[in-house]
């Protein structure tokens, strides 16, 4: 038989439930920056968090992955992002020139590269570029060059080395570069095109090898952040950008085979003021 | 497992089926209590969203949501200033999506009553929300529960509406669903496994409760 008060209760329950907010009154709540992160800085991004979150302990780090594009997409529609590490320096600048970020927060974190990768059982020796176009090679991963400036880049190689014609067909698309990393890795894709940052990565490392591609096959790929205009005042926003900037974090960098640019917007060392520059 | 996500995707469900419940019972029993022309038309679109994809859904919400849209600003009157990238926008979505799994369920519930039962109550003197409260949701109550749980158990595990309006973003719109495939592409495949497994259990339960409950309701 049916028993009235399970309704009130359920209704009760479901009301109760879908309004509490956990820890939200709480004092000592550390102070959280939103970063969106291309894809490529994945790996390094982790190593980063925890050497970054070691010095700041007050501050938290919640990091967004994704294609460049996409964030850029999703910030000029008011995505709550802090700061933005883009995969090209295009993306930001546009940003800037669109108003929505700081001017002068702009800098090059990085130079990336691209390799390719294969799993460790696959026949092809990489020995010449030529083998991609194996019919080993039935599916070959890329980001996808609409919206990741790594689907560019590689789009880019390959028809510097005469190979894009010939394996158009067998191209697979990641929606970034990690996703194209992961097609291959899980051995959906025979091979990939992806950001050397990956290939570094213990987790790629275990299960395939690489090789670099010539870096005068494809446009350097400068990668570029800027803080957003509605971060622009809060310190730990600031800190974050300064760490990256510091030994520290562009050790953090080069270990994930990124060049890192001698001239980036700030020298090291230059004391912390607090305040944002410019 | 990442209870942050975890979190997010049981409030999501909440807010979700709660929100069915209070809006999905009565467009239901109207659906199910009246005859007009024009019925056929909101009766598709309310199942409209179980064949749309969606990412359909979810464009046509970001579109209709923008702050300079009407829809956008009446949202901001109540206090939700934006759609995209917040937790309020994912339960938009999420409720729009899991309509028909609610108005649905709820619609035959009501259409199941003995109408000549609600009539005797109404000759009986009573008025007609103790006849409604007294007779109908008493026979309604397997139908309704069915609903309600099934749209909580498809809520969470909703992906493409909350991916496509949410985003990615860490403790305010990264549910479960969408940990797993961040975790996929990060290759942390045991990660990805746990929450995929604690889903299908999960899942496995509520579908397993919602059969017994229907047969509860037939033996009735």
């Amino acid at each position: 038989m049916w028993k009235r008060p399970w309704l009130e209760v359920l209704i009760g329950l479901l009301l109760v439930l879908g309004g509490c907010r956990p820890q939200e009154t709480s004092p000592v709540r550390p102070l959280e920056v939103q970063v969106a992160a291309a894809a490529d800085l994945r790996y390094a991004f982790e190593t980063l968090r925890e050497r970054f979150e070691a010095a700041y302990p007050n501050i938290r780090l919640k990091i967004s992955y994704g294609s460049s594009g996409q964030f850029f997409a999703q910030l000029r529609n008011g995505a709550p992002f802090d700061l933005y590490f883009s995969a090209d320096a295009d993306y930001p600048r546009r940003l800037i020139a669109e108003g929505l970020a700081v001017d002068s927060s702009f800098f090059l974190y990085a130079v990336g590269q691209l390799v390719v990768w294969v799993p460790l059982d696959s026949p092809l020796e990489l020995a010449s570029w030529d083998e991609l176009a194996e019919p080993a090679v039935r599916r070959l991963a890329l980001a996808n060059p609409r919206h990741a400036p790594y689907g560019r880049a590689a789009v880019a190689a390959l028809q510097v080395l005469g190979l894009h014609e010939r394996v158009r067909d067998r191209l697979v698309l990641g929606e970034n570069v990690a996703q194209a990393a992961q097609f291959v890795a899980s051995g959906a894709a025979d091979a990939g095109i992806i950001a050397l940052s990956l290939a570094l990565a213990p987790e790629m490392q275990r299960r395939g090898r690489y090789r670099l591609l010539p870096s005068d096959a494809y446009p350097p790929i400068k990668q570029g952040a800027v803080v957003l205009r509605r971060a622009a005042i809060r310190p730990e926003v600031w800190a974050l950008w300064r760490f990256v900037q510091q030994p520290e974090g562009r050790a953090v960098l080069r270990r994930y085979g990124f060049f890192i640019p001698d001239s980036t917007a700030h020298a090291d060392g230059k004391p912390w003021t607090g305040l944002p520059p410019g | 497992m990442d209870w942050t996500a975890a979190w997010v995707t049981l409030r999501l469900a909440l807010w979700t089926t709660g929100i069915l419940c209070v809006l999905g019972l009565p467009l239901a029993y109207w659906l199910a209590t009246t005859r007009f022309p024009g019925r056929g038309v909101i009766e598709a679109l309310v199942t409209l969203p179980l064949v749309l994809p969606p990412t359909v859904v979810g464009f046509y919400l970001l579109v209709a949501t923008a702050p300079e849209r009407p829809i956008g600003q009446m949202l901001a009157a109540i206090g939700i200033d934006r759609v995209a990238f917040t937790f309020p926008g994912i339960v938009l979505g999420s409720v729009l999506f899991n309509l028909p799994f609610a108005v649905r369920p709820f619609t035959a519930a009501f259409q199941s009553v003995e109408r000549r039962l609600v009539e005797a109550a109404w000759c009986l003197g009573v008025s007609r929300w103790r006849a409604f409260t007294g007779v109908v949701l008493p026979l309604a109550w397997p139908g309704i529960l069915t609903g309600l749980v099934l749209s909580f158990a498809h809520s969470l595990g909703e992906f493409g509406v909350v991916l496509m309006v949410g985003g990615n973003i860490p403790g305010v719109t990264r549910t479960l669903s969408i940990a797993i495939y961040d975790e996929v592409q990060a290759l942390n495949y045991a990660a990805a496994d746990r929450m995929a497994l604690a889903l299908v259990g999960f899942a496995l339960g509520v579908l397993t409760l919602v059969y017994l409950l229907e047969r509860k309701g037939l033996r009735r």
